[in-house]
C-alpha cells in the first residue's frame, strides 16, 4: 500500500502544482455548461425534470469532467515514458501492479476534484443539493468514473509509443464516449439503433447514476448502474494492470 | 569479493546479436569501464544486469544474486543512472529524491537524513526545492547519481554518465564520481564511448565491440600492450603510405583508416624522419605528424581496426545531445 500512496502522493504534488492545468481543463466543460445551458434553456423542456435543461446537463457535465480528467491523467503515463521518469518507477524493487494502481487512484482523485469544482460552480446556476445522501451518490458515481477512465487511458498508454495517437483517442474514442452518453439529451426516446449504442456506453450508467444523485431522477434505475459500471470498473482495471504489465520501456 | 559475476551472456532481438556470449567479473569497489562505440552493445549489458531485460541465454550475478532468480533483490542492491534523463521536471529536486527514497522503502527518519546528505554532497542543497525543469544538464546528471545513491546500493549503474555534457561539466562530474567511489567504497561499473572518461576514471575497461568484449584490463596494462609509441600521420594518399609503412621492420603494427595511418612503434623521435624521407622519395604528401603516448582509442584501433570516432552517431544519440543542449 505503501507504494500505491507514493505513486498517489506524485500525481496529487503535480495535480495540485498544476494551476493552469486546472482551471484549462475547465474551460470546455464550463463552456459546454453555459452555452448550451443557457442557449437551450428556454427551447428545451424535458418531461419529468424540475429544473429545465440546465438542471439536466449539470451531471452530464460534471461527468464529462470526470471523464476528460481521468482519461488524461491515465495517458499521462506516455509522456512519462518520453520524459523517462516511467524507467526509474519500473526499475525500482516495486510490482507493476502497484504502479498501476498508485497511478489510477492518482489520476481519478484529480479528476473526482475537477467535477467537485463544476459541481459546486454549478450551485451558482441553479443547482440545488437536496440530500447530503444523494451528494454522496453523486460523489460515488464520479469516483467509479474517475477509476475506471484512469484504467482506461493507462490501457491505451501502454500500447501507445508517443503521443502522435493522441488526437485520434479524443477524437474517436472520447468524444464518443461523451457524446453518446446521454449527458447531453434524455436516452429515453432516441431511435432504437442509437439507444442501443448509449446503453452500451458505461459512461452513460455514470451519468444517469449522478443525475440521480443531484435531482432524485433518472432514467436507468441507479441500483442497476452502480451494478453496470463498478463492473465496467473492475474489467477495466483489471485489464489496465494486465496492459500495464507489459509495458516496454 | 566479486560484486558482479557474468557467464556467457548473450542478448538477441530477432536475429541481431546485441550482446555476444560474454563473461566477465567485477570485484567490489572497483571502478568498472564498458568501452566501446555506439550501438557495441553496453547499454544491452548494462539493461539485462540491472533486470530491464531478460538475457537469451547466460547467467549473470549481482551482489551474489542471480539477476533471473533474484530480481528484486538485485534491485533492492543498485542504483541506476540512465543514458537519459529520467527525473519529473514538475518535481524539485528533494520530491525526486523523496519519491525515490519511498519507492525503495527507505525508512523515514534515514530517507531524510540520506537525502540532505546526498545533495550535500553533489553541492544541490541550496537548490533543494527548485523545480528539477529549472536546473541544467549537469546538475541534472548530479541528482539523477545523488537519487541513485539513495537506498545504499552496493553497486552504481552508470550509463554514459557524461554524454551530451560540456568539458567542464564532465570534469566536475568525475570529480564527484572519484569521490564516490573513494569515500563510499562502492562498486561502479560504467558505459561510455569517451576514451578519455574510461582512462581517468576505471580501474578496468572492457573493451566492447559488437556485442563481443575485445580487450580486457586496467587502461595501462591496455596501452602498453601495444607497445612503445604511436604515430598518427595524415596524408590524402594513406593508403598507399600504409603499404609503404607496414613492410617496416620497425613498426609493430600499423593500420589506416579515415584518411590517416597510425602506427604503433619503439623509439618514435628516431624513425618520423626516415618515414618523411621514405614518403618525399615516393612523393606521397604529408599533411600532419602526431607523436604520442598511445591512448585508449589506439588500442581500440589496435584491436578493431576502426577508430571510436570514425562511428556515426546515432540519431537518438544526436536527439539526445540536442535535448541537453537546448536545456542549458
Amino acid at each position: 500500500m505503501d507504494i500505491v500512496y507514493t505513486i498517489w502522493l506524485r500525481n496529487m504534488t503535480r495535480y495540485l502544482r498544476s494551476k493552469s492545468r486546472i482551471v484549462g481543463s475547465l474551460g470546455m466543460p464550463l463552456f459546454f455548461l453555459v452555452v448550451l445551458g443557457f442557449g437551450l434553456n428556454s427551447t428545451v423542456s424535458i418531461p419529468g425534470m424540475g429544473q429545465g435543461y440546465i438542471g439536466f446537463i449539470i451531471p452530464g457535465i460534471i461527468s464529462m469532467s470526470v471523464l476528460f480528467t481521468s482519461v488524461f491523467s491515465g495517458i499521462q503515463i506516455i509522456w512519462d515514458k518520453q520524459f523517462g521518469f516511467l524507467k526509474e518507477t519500473l526499475v525500482a524493487p516495486v510490482s507493476r501492479l502497484e504502479i498501476m494502481l498508485g497511478q489510477t487512484f492518482g489520476g481519478a482523485t484529480s479528476a473526482v476534484l475537477q467535477g467537485l469544482i463544476i459541481l459546486v460552480l454549478s450551485l451558482f446556476i441553479g443547482l440545488k443539493i437536496t440530500s447530503v445522501s444523494g451528494f454522496l451518490i453523486a460523489f460515488a458515481f464520479m469516483l467509479l468514473i474517475g477509476l475506471s477512465f484512469t484504467a482506461f487511458g493507462i490501457a491505451i498508454a501502454s500500447r501507445m509509443e508517443d503521443m502522435q495517437g493522441f488526437q485520434l483517442i479524443i477524437n474517436f474514442v472520447i468524444f464518443p464516449i461523451f457524446g453518446l452518453s446521454g449527458a447531453l439529451f434524455p436516452i429515453d426516446r432516441l431511435p432504437s439503433w442509437m439507444k442501443v449504442l448509449t446503453l452500451l456506453d458505461p459512461l452513460t450508467y455514470g451519468v444517469e447514476g449522478i443525475r440521480y444523485g443531484l435531482s432524485g431522477t433518472s432514467q436507468i434505475h441507479p441500483v442497476f448502474s452502480f451494478a453496470v459500471l463498478t463492473g465496467f470498473t473492475v474489467f477495466i482495471v483489471v485489464m489496465g494492470a494486465y496492459l500495464f504489465r507489459k509495458i516496454n520501456v | 569479493m566479486t560484486a558482479i559475476q557474468v557467464e556467457n551472456l548473450t542478448k538477441r532481438f530477432n536475429g541481431f546479436v546485441a550482446v555476444d556470449n560474454i563473461s566477465f567479473s567485477i570485484n567490489s569497489s572497483e571502478i568498472f569501464g564498458l568501452l566501446g562505440p555506439n550501438g557495441a552493445g553496453k547499454s544491452t549489458t548494462m539493461a539485462m544486469l540491472s533486470t530491464m531485460l531478460k538475457p537469451t541465454s547466460g547467467s549473470a550475478s549481482v551482489n551474489n544474486f542471480d539477476i533471473l532468480k533474484n530480481e528484486d533483490d538485485v534491485r533492492k542492491s543498485i542504483g541506476i543512472v540512465f543514458q537519459d534523463p529520467s527525473l519529473d521536471e514538475e518535481l524539485t529536486a528533494y520530491e525526486n529524491m523523496d519519491f525515490h527514497g519511498r519507492l525503495y522503502r527507505v525508512p523515514k527518519k534515514i530517507r531524510q537524513k540520506n537525502i540532505i546528505e546526498l545533495l550535500k554532497l553533489v553541492e544541490l542543497e541550496k537548490r533543494k526545492d527548485n523545480l528539477v525543469k529549472t536546473f541544467s544538464g549537469g546538475m541534472r546528471r548530479r541528482l539523477e547519481i545523488a537519487r541513485g545513491l539513495l537506498h545504499e546500493p552496493r553497486v552504481l549503474f552508470l550509463d554514459e554518465p557524461t554524454l551530451g555534457l560540456d568539458s567542464q561539466t564532465r570534469n566536475l562530474l568525475w570529480e564527484y564520481i572519484e569521490k564516490l567511489s573513494k569515500e563510499k567504497g562502492i562498486t561502479i561499473i560504467l558505459t561510455t564511448h569517451y576514451m578519455e572518461e574510461a582512462d581517468r576514471l576505471c580501474d578496468r575497461v572492457a573493451i566492447i565491440d559488437q556485442g563481443k568484449i575485445i580487450a580486457l584490463d586496467t587502461p595501462e596494462k591496455l596501452k602498453e600492450g601495444i607497445g612503445g609509441d604511436v604515430i598518427t600521420i595524415k596524408s590524402p594518399d594513406c593508403d598507399r603510405l600504409y603499404s609503404k609503412i607496414n613492410t617496416l621492420p620497425w613498426v609493430t603494427y600499423a593500420e589506416p583508416h579515415n584518411g590517416s595511418v597510425t602506427i604503433s612503434l619503439q623509439n618514435a623521435e628516431k624513425h618520423v624522419a626516415e618515414i618523411v624521407n621514405l614518403a618525399s622519395g615516393d612523393g606521397i604528401a604529408i599533411d600532419s605528424i602526431s607523436i604520442h603516448e598511445p591512448t585508449l582509442e589506439d588500442v581500440f584501433l589496435h584491436f578493431t581496426g576502426r577508430a571510436i570516432r570514425d562511428e556515426k552517431s546515432s540519431s537518438k544519440d544526436h536527439i539526445r545531445m540536442m535535448r541537453s543542449v537546448r536545456r542549458r
